[in-house]
């Protein structure tokens, strides 16, 4: 089971990256959790400068950038 | 440089489509062929190299470049100028403030980050390019940093840090440099090609419906607004056209992509340089969603004297330009 969290506070690419991930997760039939992070006091606990951040199991995968699901799926199958 | 592309649409227009030459159609036609197709490469060209940049020198680093040592007042250079090459969706404003104070670099300077990034970012400096030409490219792009670097000088000596916002006091009170969770190695340049591309792709994507707009209005106006038309009203002597155009940007939410195309027939239909730049600025610079953005972590009496010195400065650099240029 993995916990997947994407890190934004709702602007479009942030809202982009979390539809691309579900997307990934229905796709490869991972078992995860998917997480949105919108409030900043929160996302600061994770030290991020630049959203939206892919987060993996509380690894940043991609940070600054929209993830596209084809990326996210690799990620996913590692 | 361009030479090739006037002929171009010379020969588009005024051949191919048989319009006639000197016509308002025509002019308007041929305005809007050449710019569109002048600017898309400038695009291309200046997004992908700052994509190629920002790709060996991430946000990441450039906090850890500005901690690493002492800077005796550069870092607000260093600052202003990463800021210039550093996009980044204004949603990353208050995370990117927090993370840079947080990691120990002085209010001021981050705060002249926060002012150089959204004005002078790829998209200006190519539209800037394309309308007005390297000269005026330089200076805008000069300033903007010098303009960042200063007003973000005299907030630092403002002492703001009691403004801040609780929760972000609270979290300064432990300054740390931590980057974990962060795995990547580095990949090789021809690995680093995609993303990059992608990167440009994206931003070239999401201005080119503003740019198109933007040149069709300037083709029209360039088309059929006779030349000088606005020197009786916007004159370089009246000392008040600076600071309306800069208080009616502010509030304003645009990208530089829609407004710079309009403001090139602007200058050609009579209204200084100086004023148009000054607008311009205080469009792209501040904006009222920008202003709900940072209320996270400023007060409201934070929130104004920020506003007001950046305010400031691009009407005293609007006065500037119109004497010098």
């Amino acid at each position: 089971m993995k916990t997947i969290k994407v890190l934004g506070p709702g602007c479009p690419k942030c809202k982009t990256t979390y539809n691309n991930v579900l997307e990934a997760v229905k796709q490869t039939g991972v078992e995860a959790e998917v997480v949105k992070i919108e409030d900043i006091e929160e996302m600061m606990k994770y030290n991020v400068l630049t959203t939206p951040v892919l987060m993996i199991d509380d690894v940043a995968k991609v940070k600054g950038r929209i993830a596209d699901v084809n990326e996210i799926k690799a990620l996913l199958t590692q | 440089m361009f030479d090739w592309l006037q002929s171009f649409s010379d020969w588009l227009i005024y051949s191919v489509f048989g319009i006639e030459n000197h016509s308002k159609l025509g002019d308007t036609l041929n305005f809007f062929v050449f710019d569109t197709i002048k600017i898309f490469i400038l695009l291309a060209g200046v997004t992908l190299l700052m994509g190629i940049i920002n790709s060996y020198f991430p946000i990441d680093k450039v906090r850890a470049f500005l901690t690493k040592r002492k800077w005796y007042g550069l870092d607000y250079f260093v600052a202003s100028f990463f800021g210039t090459i550093t996009p980044f969706c204004s949603c990353s404003s208050v995370p990117l403030f927090v993370g840079f104070v947080k990691g120990g670099i002085p209010l001021g300077v981050t705060l002249a980050f926060l002012i150089s990034s959204p004005l002078v970012d790829a998209v200006t400096v190519a539209i800037f390019f394309g309308m007005f030409g390297l000269r005026i490219t330089l200076i805008y792009v000069i300033s903007g940093i010098v303009l960042s670097m200063i007003a973000g000088y005299i907030l630092s000596k403002m002492k703001l840090e009691s403004l801040l916002t609780d929760w972000v006091k609270e979290l300064l009170k432990n300054k740390q440099v931590v980057d974990r969770n962060f795995e990547e190695k580095p990949p090789n340049f021809f690995q680093r090609i995609p993303a990059i591309l992608k990167e440009a792709g994206g931003i070239i994507q999401g201005v080119s419906l503003y740019i198109l707009i933007g040149i069709a209005v300037g083709g029209l106006m360039h088309g059929y607004i006779p030349t000088g038309f606005f020197e009786g009203y916007i004159s370089k002597d009246n000392p008040f056209a600076v600071p309306i155009a800069v208080i009616i940007g502010v509030p304003m939410y645009s990208n530089t992509a829609g407004i710079l195309p309009i403001m090139q027939v602007l200058v050609e239909k009579g209204i200084p340089m100086g004023t148009v730049i000054a607008f311009s600025m205080a469009v792209v610079g501040l904006s009222v969603p920008e202003g709900l953005l940072l209320k996270k972590i400023m007060t409201t009496k934070m929130l104004m004297i920020f506003f007001a010195v950046v305010t400031v400065c691009i009407i005293i650099s609007g006065y500037l330009f119109n004497n010098i240029l």
